[in-house]
């Protein structure tokens, strides 16, 4: 009788492989349903359908998610296929992996947004070296490693606004902390060293950064950063949180507290994430720039990669319906950059919680 | 641990090994056998599913995109044969690739010097691993391993912050991008590893001394193995090949981080106990191993190629896992058996 | 683990000793954590004065809430010489289907506890058949698990999260709602810790449990079906986590598909701060609750300690390690003082 459980087992064992079997084989399915005409016009011959290919952060993340539907939206208005790749975890290691695949399918462009700014140069400079054109989204890679930015919004707006925003809020006078991501998040430094700036302007001399904390993009770390910040200065008048786990922790502790009027918040968050706190006033405003645009624009300066620019200082992309943007400077790189990032209020922000 | 004897009763590679005589039946039932068998599937999968499989360069190609990790295998399959276990290895990793660009950058060494203290650095790691094993028995592998897979990370946050260290001298992006003719340079180092390490195991004293450890320790002490001693070199050599992975990882990113090499110590768990080495100890042998890493690269590979949602990959790979060691313990029945 | 057979002899010898004298080294073994957690609270109340006051206990008491659910279910697990890696993704996976129900249909939150304690048990039922009737390891059967119950999750989620604003206020107030003045989450550690103090100390199930760990040949002589036994260790823990998945998502108004990633380490950790063997056989309810409020000290006081983020890391590793082989030392002599005990 053992015996014919331990079958019955094995047969449990298979059944399980086969279900999983199935839902790998719809993903691609679901994933490509152009491939049907495009895969084989790609197998007609060289010049066929270009192949997009857009790599990610981290999979199981809406703001991924949201920018590849504009970047899916973009390519098949210009014509082509897209893949879309993003590991499980919020790796470089990762993305190299996906990269290497990606050469070897000769695909025809990379936009990628990277989880490391220098760390993917020799697998983006490989990728280029077989023809790939290479550009980075969102998240930078160095200049070396891609021929072209594009940037979200100007990240000194960015940081400037934040700062500007929160004076305003606290009428420019007492303590403010910072609730970052990772120590290591390339964009968030970036940002924060443009708030410094800000903060040197006389308009703010009565205004303190006590502290930048950093969540890690944690829930939970970012509950007790944002707690012991309440603690550890009691006197704190405003939060910005650039980054949006952490935004939406900290709102959801203020709200819980009951601090709403007593301590201001903002920042950039998605607006499906925010919409509560920004109904209860614990965040009057706060910013971002609309993922599925990037996306878009990503996805259009790919195609115009492949058509021939280069992506050279002075060149001008044709962004479908945003327009055209000119190829501006970037440290050594050069970059196009969409426009500032958008104010989200209690007037505004129900209508854009359910788009992303 | 648990179910013990229903373990070895089943598990059979273990029991054919015990055997002396050959016999055919026992032969094709070894689990080397059952993992040339997935090999082969994956193989023949993937070329069916991509028309870019199928291609020599792209293959050896493709080695060197999973291999950095997989030079942890193998101290990691001493380890849990001697039914201990290594989770600190990812931040050794982490440690020593910082430690090695810092005294490359910051202090002016050379490269070789630099790679020369990045092993050290490593092997220091594993040293205190294995010391606070053999001085408190008390604590397991795992306990210890926890403690310092966190403290390692954090001295690496310590002295990097929140930069990354690079720029290193041309020469050193061989390691993880060079080729012979079309052979990987990393494929030709594992290749060397693999070997060394299989002779290690199996045809040295040292080796069957790490069996003896796993299949009963205390046996082993009292005849005379000091089995101290052999778990502190075991853990080195783990800390030791951790910092091999962050030279060919440096290398191929061509930069490091505090942040790299996270949740490698799973990767490679999983590659040990797919090919076979169990962590109830004394069993398991290096072609298993190998098979497994080769296994499971070429598995991510070619889903890759066919862009399947890392998602599905993660299911796929633990499916695949249990089917794998789930297989062999079952009671096939009899008819199959005795044909 | 190279060490349980040394420890089993170990055993051997302490069961010899008088009852009186056992009940005094249990009372005496948790020594050294008590010790060491009483001077770290004085040396961060001393360098900040908000650590000890009642907002802040009660904080930090709320966080850790969660942590010392999982870590009791953990212990049994560990008890029975097995460990659990998939915690973490059960956590996110119940937590997910759970807030999507909720935001699809505004359930009852009672009934959406039921439903997330359910999820988790299949889950756990899961882990448990392997490891006990199929006889796979629990490291690597737990482990190819938590991929699958991963992957599982950002399917079902397709990328997306669910957020506060889709969330009913009564589903929220799970976590914020008070009892006599007492957040949920607190009075909910409390019971389910004294439902498994009353379980592991006064029932044969809980004696059970512990034969099986301390030695599973003997266990299986007397006429314990171990079986079943592990089954039910990974079937409980696996409904905590399904618990633990609804409390989440509701404490922190938010679901993703990476909710809790690596969380089971934390778990771990608290039940070996705890002076949980991972041996098997040895680890009181009463350590583990230690254990948790040790881990919940660190999370709550590295922030307030003004220490840089860079080293934060550094630091929880150290008094992690530094923890450890203290307790170890004070069992020691507490040990060797009962050996000389007796042999006077």
């Amino acid at each position: 009788m053992g015996k014919f459980k331990n079958v019955l087992m094995l047969l449990l064992m298979l059944l399980l492989l086969a279900a999983c079997g199935n839902t790998s084989t719809e993903a691609p399915a679901t994933e490509s349903e152009g491939e049907g005409e495009a895969g084989t016009a790609g197998d007609a011959g060289e010049g066929g359908t270009a192949k997009y290919a857009f790599v990610f952060k981290n999979t199981g993340n809406p703001y991924g998610e949201k920018m590849y539907e504009g970047f899916e939206k973009a390519i098949n208005e210009a014509g082509g296929e897209v893949i879309y790749r993003s590991p499980d975890q919020p790796t470089a290691e990762g993305q190299i992996q996906i990269i290497e695949q990606l050469i070897t399918q000769k695909v025809s462009a990379i936009a990628i947004a990277g989880n490391d700014n220098d760390a993917l140069e020799p697998v983006l400079k490989k990728a280029m070296e077989n023809g790939i054109k290479v550009l980075s989204v969102d998240s930078a890679v160095n200049s070396n490693s891609r021929m072209l930015h594009v940037n979200q919004a100007n990240p000194e707006r960015i940081g400037r606004v934040q700062i500007q925003a929160i004076g305003e809020m606290i009428n420019y006078e007492g303590q403010i902390a910072i609730l970052s991501a990772t120590s290591q998040a390339t964009n968030q430094n970036l940002w924060i060293e443009w708030m410094q700036e800000e903060l040197k302007d006389p308009k703010y001399a009565n205004m303190e950064l006590v502290k930048v904390a950093y969540g890690d993009d944690l829930r939970d770390k970012s509950v007790s950063e944002t707690e012991a910040l309440l603690k550890s200065y009691p006197d704190l008048k405003g939060i910005i949180a650039p980054t949006t786990v952490g935004i939406a922790a900290a709102g959801k502790v203020l709200t819980d507290k009951g601090l709403a009027g007593e301590v201001a918040l903002t920042g950039l968050g998605l607006p499906s994430e925010m919409a509560s706190y920004i109904e209860n006033g614990v965040s009057p405003w706060m910013y971002l720039w609309n993922p599925i645009d990037v996306g878009y624009a990503a996805g259009y300066a790919s195609v115009e990669l492949v058509n021939g620019k280069t992506g050279a200082l002075g060149e001008t992309f044709e962004i479908g319906e945003l327009g055209s943007f000119e190829v501006v400077e970037d440290g050594d790189g050069t970059q196009i950059m969409l426009g500032d990032p958008f104010k989200f209020d209690s007037s505004n922000i129900s209508e854009w919680k359910d788009v992303y | 641990m648990n179910n013990k004897s229903l373990a070895e009763e089943n598990y059979l590679p273990n029991n054919l090994a015990n055997k002396k005589e050959f016999s055919l039946k026992s032969f094709f039932l070894q689990w080397e056998w059952l993992l040339i068998l997935i090999l082969f599937l994956v193989f023949i999968i993937n070329s069916i599913l991509s028309p870019y499989f199928l291609d020599a360069n792209s293959l050896l190609g493709a080695t060197s995109t999973f291999l950095d990790k997989a030079f942890i295998v193998f101290p990691m399959a001493l380890i849990m044969i001697m039914r201990d276990i290594d989770i600190s290895v990812g931040s050794t990793v982490a440690l020593s690739g910082v430690v090695m660009a810092t005294v490359y950058n910051s202090f002016g060494f050379p490269m070789e010097i630099a790679i020369l203290v990045c092993l050290a650095v490593g092997a220091l790691c594993g040293l205190i691993n294995g010391l606070l094993i053999v001085k408190f028995k008390e604590l397991s592998a795992v306990i210890v391993t926890l403690g310092t897979m966190i403290l390692f990370r954090g001295i690496a946050y310590i002295i990097l912050e929140d930069q990354a260290s690079g720029n290193f001298p041309d020469w050193f992006n061989y390691f993880g991008w060079g080729t012979a003719g079309n052979i990987p340079f990393i494929l030709i180092a594992f290749i060397i590893v693999a070997i060394v390490f299989t002779l290690l195991l199996h045809k040295t004293t040292f080796g069957r001394n790490v069996y003896a450890i796993g299949s009963n320790p205390t046996a082993s002490r009292f005849s005379g193995v000091s089995v101290d001693k052999i778990r502190v070199i075991v853990f080195v050599l783990a800390g030791v090949m951790a910092a091999v992975t962050a030279i060919f990882l440096a290398s191929r990113m061509g930069s490091t981080r505090p942040n790299v090499a996270s949740g490698y110590e799973l990767e490679v768990i999983t590659m040990a106990a797919l090919g076979g080495i169990s962590t109830v100890g004394g069993k398991g042998r290096m072609l298993g191993t190998i098979l497994a890493v080769f296994i499971i690269g070429f598995l991510q590979y070619g889903l890759g190629l066919i862009n399947i949602p890392s998602q599905t990959l993660l299911i796929i790979i633990g499916a695949l896992l249990i089917l794998a060691v789930a297989t062999p313990k079952l009671k096939l029945p009899k008819f199959l058996l005795r044909k | 683990m190279n060490e349980h057979v040394i420890q089993q002899t170990d055993n051997i010898e302490k069961h010899t000793l008088s009852n009186k004298l056992l009940a005094n080294i249990s009372k005496f073994r948790e020594l050294g954590l008590i010790v060491f957690i009483v001077i770290l609270c004085a040396f961060i109340q001393w360098r900040n004065s908000s650590f000890l006051t009642i907002e802040n206990i009660n904080d930090m008491i709320t966080n850790a809430a969660i942590l010392s659910i999982l870590a009791v279910g953990m212990m049994l697990v560990l008890v029975t010489r097995g460990i659990d890696l998939s915690i973490g993704a059960i956590i996110a996976l119940s937590g997910m289907i759970c807030a999507q129900l909720v935001s699809q249909f505004s359930l009852n939150p009672l009934l959406i506890i039921l439903i997330g304690i359910v999820i988790g048990i299949v889950c756990g039922v899961l882990n448990g058949v392997l490891i006990a009737k199929i006889g796979i390891l629990p490291i690597i059967a737990t482990l190819a698990l938590m991929n699958v119950f991963r992957g599982l999750t950002y399917r079902i989620s397709n990328g997306e999260w669910v957020s506060s604003y889709q969330m009913t206020d009564s589903f929220l107030s799970i976590a914020t709602g008070k009892v006599f003045g007492i957040n949920n989450l607190i009075v909910i550690a409390i019971v389910i810790y004294i439902i498994f103090y009353y379980v592991i100390n006064h029932t044969v199930i809980g004696r059970q449990i512990y034969a099986v760990g301390s030695n599973p040949e003997s266990a299986k002589v007397s006429g314990i079906n171990e079986n079943k036994i592990l089954i039910l260790v990974y079937s409980t823990l696996g409904g905590l986590s399904g618990l633990a998945g609804v409390l989440w998502v509701s404490k922190f108004a938010s679901a993703q598909g990476d909710t809790a990633t690596g969380y089971e380490l934390t778990v771990i950790a608290v039940c070996i701060l705890g002076g949980v063997s991972i041996a098997g056989g040895a680890g009181k309810v009463s350590g583990v609750l230690l254990g948790a409020l040790l881990l919940g000290i660190l999370q709550n006081a590295l922030p307030l300690l003004n220490v840089s983020p860079f080293w934060q890391t550094g630091i929880q590793g150290a008094i992690i390690l530094i923890a450890v082989i203290l307790n170890t030392l004070v069992k020691r002599s507490v040990d060797r003082n009962n050996l000389v005990r007796r042999k006077i």
